[in-house]
């Protein structure tokens, strides 16, 4: 790696000053992607800020209908919370296929959404349930936080320090894994609130989108079987040595159904 | 920067360059060469060792991120429950759970942290848990083996010491 | 003695406890005084004509000792990297045989293709300067697939060498084979694509060296699966340093599987490097560097046709097949899709005509060569899958088309048509046992409920026999070989009855250390923790050939039997002396010199005492001391074989395949250590098992980018996506061994991927499937399965 130099701020405003001195720097959460990153000499940053000491970004709390996660969780930490399989099983689900054990340890919810890899599993969450991305300074509504592959709404200082889920009536996560990377290939996240009903995909396009046609289909019946007929179009997924886009297309709508059924299984339906 | 962490149960004070890796803070200047590097994608487990008793990729560890912690490498293992061997590099043996040793460490240190987490594994549980570790020559099936014998005896230890 | 330590006896493993305690010493473990780290800078095209190198803002850089090109190895009449087993033409001329010098000069031919070594005091130094070189490229069009390269007009991997065709080869006979088509009943044919491997050993390759200038002599350590042959070849063939004054340990290795049994310009480069800078240095290969510098393996296309009579009986077998040599001629990369490949193509079965033409092909790839099987897979693979397919054409049973056609136990040795000799094996055995642990006659059960479970199950069988315990000098010389392939061991018995073996194989995972000593313990009744095995360092040990082709126990143990038998005839000797009574007299047993028919004895113990005290010894007649050397030649091949069985069950919606069982039962004559030879199996069959569902090395066809350059993309099997397995064994004695063993190390890597694939074209014969290419990928699958759904919807 290219030199740098290293900080571990112990608040926020003072992450944000480091952040804020030079272009160049880059905060550092788990560093299971940038530490990678930075091996490969792909991205060489002047400072890393490193977040872990943040006590503000830490937590998870249930209130008035949502549960907010620190940004700082690990994934480790998601997938055995007690409060989030009362709540939203599927990010419990979720966070538990994410890498591996190890990478679990560190990888957190916030460093995964600041990265916006067009793979990850936490985009299809966070915009599967509608969720709020809370800033430093703002908050930044799921829809419209994910601009394109690995580009985010954040401004170059701004951290997140936590995500609020609202809790749906239910949801599933179904994620098809590349053999080799343990990625999404394909990841449907479905969440159903009074009225309306929410799908997030991820893995299949260059960044994280919402079925319109798939979500209609399940608001008029919120079953696997709704989606027997339904397709989406190829056009403008990925296509790569591991998967055709004509294959994800027909993979998002499988994954789809199997996130449906484990969200009726999670409300004892099925 | 200066930094001290606890190195299998010693305090190690140093001065290191941001940069440096757990892994090579490691293997280049404590000269722990037990934890090895096989990949550069962190997938392959080679590396595993534990901060503060979880595991974790030092290949993707900064060395001043783990300041004021303690990190157990597999020479640091056996001393951790105060024997020749840990009960799960006992098992490795047993269950012919290596073959060209390189993954081993890496693969051993993984399979404590999993006993630890999971109290009475099933083979599906350990192959699943070991997604974060490669293996070329064995195939799995020894490994596999040698983790659940190796879950059972520490589950024994533990019993006899309470 | 030993039952319980001797041959047979599943004992645990005397090499353990350094791995599980972190003690290891592999090569990238070492630190010498002084040493300095090198990097490669190495070409990012896969075709390109090298116009300059400029280094001088590199040469200035921090920490930088030096940085040398090809051209630098030039100018010290450093030697180009040599092949070690050429191929004929069918018309009896020598194939191609471009130089390839261990940094590119003029052109780089593949990606990966080093250029230039930079030195320097710390790796990120290092890396810091080989980013600062500067290299003007005139980039060229490549080829990547075999078929483009012998295409007219395809862009010329050598100038000199057209149609980019390093040899036309063939074995077996063309007209007899013509004959038994003219006759045929039934043609059954494929066409298929033997993937390109990685093999990806866990521990990359790696070398230290250190030039000492006192005394003129080098030492390099390195990740090798064969020491001696590394001195050799880059002493006297590149280097051109004198066989004494060079010094080889390959230590603790962390796997080989055939990558780490060539002579690699990395070798070369760090050995000369370190006299140039009169520092230790030390290279250690990236993974993602290791897909772009490591040997590959397999990548073949071919057609074959089987003619069979009336009655499934095979008539005459006939393959064509164009086989990638990648970008350079490696070590042994022409002998592996010929001689491991064509000579293998009866298989288990007695069809009596065969011919078989194989075109070697360069194309801007990294070279190809041995890997686990090496040529063997690649046959079997083509054989079962052409065998399956015939016999669903003609509606024979699979189980039953091979039992019509196989050797029969009584008709070893047999002969085939394709040079080999076989000369023990009992096929029908292992199949009928096969059957039996898999339940072949209870499938149809598991499939109907996997077919509830909305999966397709499908039931694959493999009968295999392969040739290996490389190799017998009488047959390979006249394929090629250009040096023999014996193999030595030194048995040393201390003054108090220890032993130290010194053998020529080389252990890299393989269980030597503690198979071998239980073949010392089993001659000379001696606990094996009174033995050790050493191996790995051509100071310490007699010239030997290591370990590939699995030789070791088959070439390497029976060396060690004949060197224990050497010490038991001197120990002989030296009782009769001391028991005055007559050699032919004397038996040894149960660690005992006995004069037969009395309680007369000597120990071995006190028979070592004399020879090395002297005392009551035969000075006159014996050299004292008790150490003994046999070098050994094989007479043939060994052969193992058996027949494998795995069921696979694919989610039509994903087309994702999981293998749910797997039944193995090979011949592999005597085993020494049942653990240890359970062990290999579980490895190569996961291997062949990867090949066949997992992994492919995938190059972009036009730019020759490796688009499956790190384990991101190149997949390699965890352990979530295998199975237990079962393993047994049904023994026939090899007639030349010591002991009847065959060797184990590759057969699970031979049988798997066709037992495999057999398995997933079994669970798609309904949909009227009749081949898959490998690797049977999630996508592959649901396509064909998508495919052939919409063609039978259609057509109704």
């Amino acid at each position: 790696m290219k030199s740098f130099s290293y900080h571990k701020p112990s608040s926020v405003s003072e992450a944000i000053a480091l952040l804020a001195a030079s272009d160049e720097s880059r905060p550092l959460s788990g560093g299971m992607t940038l530490l990678p990153t930075m091996k490969q000499r792909l991205a060489s940053p002047s400072a890393l800020i490193d977040l872990t000491a943040l006590s503000e970004l830490s937590g998870i709390t249930i209130e008035s209908g949502n549960v907010t996660i620190g940004a700082m969780m690990t994934h480790a930490e998601v997938a055995r919370s007690a409060a989030l399989t009362e709540t939203i099983p599927a990010l419990t689900t979720l966070a538990s296929l994410i890498g591996d054990p190890q990478v679990r340890h560190r990888g957190t919810i916030g460093g995964s959404l600041a990265n916006a890899d067009p793979s990850a599993d936490y985009p299809a969450a966070a915009v599967g349930l509608g969720a709020t991305i809370i800033t430093d300074r703002r908050e930044i509504a799921a829809d419209v936080f994910f601009t394109g592959m690995f580009q985010t709404a954040l401004a170059p200082d701004e951290i997140i320090v936590a995500v609020r889920f609202p809790i749906p009536d239910a949801a599933g996560y179904g994620k098809f894994k590349s053999q080799a990377s343990r990625f999404a290939l394909v990841g449907v996240f479905v969440a159903k609130f009074d009225g309306s009903v929410r799908v997030a995909v991820t893995g299949a396009g260059p960044v994280v989108f919402r079925s319109r046609d798939i979500e209609d289909a399940l608001v008029a019946n919120f079953s696997p079987a709704a989606l027997m007929r339904t397709s989406i179009a190829p056009s403008g997924l990925n296509s790569d040595i591991h998967a055709d886009s004509e294959y994800r297309a027909h993979l998002v709508v499988v994954m789809a159904r199997r996130a449906v059924e484990q969200a009726l299984i999670g409300q004892g339906l099925l | 920067m200066n930094i001290e962490i606890s190195v299998n149960g010693k305090k190690v004070k140093a001065d290191v360059a941001p940069s440096l890796l757990l892994s090579d803070f490691l293997r280049e200047t404590l000269d722990l060469t037990g934890t090895h590097i096989g990949c550069d994608t962190s997938q392959c487990g080679a590396c595993v060792v534990h901060v503060d008793d979880v595991s974790m990729k030092s290949c993707t560890l900064l060395t001043v991120a783990v300041d004021g912690r303690s990190v157990t490498t597999i020479e640091g293992l056996a001393k951790t429950v105060g024997a020749d061997l840990h009960p799960m590099q006992e098992a490795f043996h047993l269950n012919h759970g290596l073959q060209c040793g390189f993954c081993t460490p890496g693969m051993i240190m993984s399979a404590v942290d999993f006993a630890t987490q999971t109290p009475n594994p099933t083979e599906g549980d350990v192959r699943r848990w070991l997604e974060g570790n490669i293996c070329r020559c064995t195939g799995y099936q020894n490994i596999v083996a040698s983790v659940l014998a190796g879950a059972a005896a520490m589950q024994t230890r533990a019993g006899v010491s309470s | 003695m030993n039952a319980h330590t001797g041959i047979g006896a599943s004992i645990l493993r005397k090499e353990d406890r350094r791995f599980i305690t972190g003690k290891g010493n592999y090569v990238a473990d070492i630190k010498r005084p002084d040493m300095a780290m090198g990097v490669f800078l190495r070409s990012p095209h896969a075709h390109a004509i090298i116009k300059a190198i400029d280094i001088k803002a590199a040469a200035a850089m921090p920490g930088v000792a030096a940085i040398f090109t090809g051209a630098d190895l030039a100018a010290d009449k450093i030697g180009g990297l040599p092949c070690a087993w050429g191929v004929s033409n069918a018309d009896g001329s020598p194939m191609r045989e471009p130089p390839r010098s261990a940094m590119a000069v003029d052109k780089v031919r593949c990606v990966g293709d080093a250029l230039a070594f930079v030195v320097a005091d710390t790796l990120d130094q290092a890396r810091d300067a080989a980013d600062a070189i500067v290299i003007d490229y005139e980039v060229l069009s490549a080829v990547v697939c075999v078929l483009d390269a012998i295409r007219p007009g395809a862009a010329a991997v050598f100038d000199e060498i057209p149609n980019n065709t390093c040899f036309d080869w063939e074995c077996g006979d063309a007209k007899a084979t013509a004959a038994a088509f003219r006759n045929a009943a039934h043609i059954a044919k494929i066409s298929l694509v033997n993937n390109r491997l990685v093999g990806n050993p866990m521990e990359p390759r790696a070398a230290v060296a250190e030039y000492d200038a006192g005394r003129d002599h080098y030492t390099m350590w390195t990740t090798s699966q064969f020491p001696h042959v590394v001195k050799v070849l880059m002493g006297n063939f590149v280097l051109n340093i004198p066989q004494h004054k060079l010094r080889i340990i390959a230590p603790d290795v962390g796997g080989g599987f055939g990558v780490k049994q060539f002579l690699y310009a990395e070798e070369v480069v760090t050995t000369w490097a370190s006299r140039k800078v009169n520092r230790p240095v030390k290279w250690v290969n990236e993974r993602s560097e290791g897909f772009l510098s490591d040997a590959h393996g397999r990548d073949h296309v071919s057609e074959a046709e089987l003619a069979l009579d009336e009655n499934g009986k095979f008539l005459g077998l006939k393959v064509r097949t164009i086989a990638n040599m990648g970008g350079y001629l490696s070590t042994f990369g022409p002998n592996i899709p010929t001689n491991l490949y064509g000579l293998l193509l009866a298989g288990v079965y007695t069809t009596p005509a065969i011919h078989c033409e194989v075109k070697g092909v360069f194309t801007n790839t990294v070279p190809v060569d041995a890997y686990r099987g090496a040529g063997r897979p690649e046959a079997t693979f083509l054989l079962e899958r052409l065998v399956d397919i015939a016999a669903s054409e003609m509606k024979i049973d699979r189980a039953e088309i091979r039992r019509r056609n196989m050797i029969d136990a009584s008709q070893y040795p047999y002969q085939t048509p394709v040079i080999v000799n076989y000369d023990s094996g009992d096929p029908k055995a292992c199949l009928s046992k096969a059957l039996e642990i898999a339940d072949w006659n209870g499938f149809a059960k598991r499939k109907e409920a996997s077919k509830t479970r909305g999966k397709l199950r499908g039931i694959g069988l493999c009968t295999y026999v392969e040739a290996c315990g490389l190799a017998p000098s009488r047959i390979v010389q006249s394929l090629g070989a250009r040096a023999g392939i014996f193999e030595s061991a030194t048995v040393r018995v201390h003054i108090t009855g220890d032993v130290t073996v010194l053998i020529g194989t080389h252990n890299h995972g393989q269980g030597h250390e503690t198979t071998f000593a239980q073949i010392v313990s089993e001659k000379l009744s001696i606990p094996t923790d009174r033995i050790e095995i050493e191996f790995g360092d051509t100071d310490k040990i007699q010239f030997g050939l290591g370990t590939y082709g699995s030789r070791s126990l088959a070439v390497g143990g029976t060396a060690l039997v004949k060197a224990t038998e050497k010490i038991i005839a001197k120990g002989t000797k030296i009782a009769a002396h001391m028991l005055e009574a007559g050699e032919g007299d004397i038996i040894f047993e149960n660690g005992s010199f006995v004069v037969q028919g009395t309680d007369r004895a000597k120990t071995f113990g006190d028979v070592v005492g004399a020879a090395y005290g002297l005392v009551n010894f035969p000075v006159d007649v014996l050299e004292p001391g008790m150490e003994e050397k046999a070098f050994y030649d094989p007479v043939n091949f060994t052969y193992p074989g058996g027949a494998h069985i795995a069921e696979v069950e694919i989610d039509p919606e994903c087309g994702s395949v999981d293998l749910v069982s797997y039944v193995a039962v090979d011949d592999i004559g005597t085993v020494i250590n049942p653990m240890i030879a359970s062990g290999q199996l579980h490895g190569g069959i996961v291997q062949g098992v990867g090949q066949a569902l997992f992994e492919n090395c995938v190059y972009d066809e036009t730019s020759g980018q490796m688009l499956s350059a790190s384990f991101m993309d190149y997949c390699m099997p965890r352990a979530d996506n295998l199975p237990n397995m079962k393993i047994a064994t049904h023994a026939t004695l090899c007639t030349h061994t010591s002991y009847g063993v065959k060797g184990c190390g590759e057969v699970g890597t031979i049988g798997s991927p066709a037992t495999v694939i057999n398995a997933v074209v079994d669970a798609l014969a309904h949909l009227g499937v009749s081949h898959v290419d490998m690797p049977a990928t999630p996508n592959r699958i649901w396509r064909i399965i998508h495919n052939r759904t919409n063609q039978l919807r259609a057509a109704e």
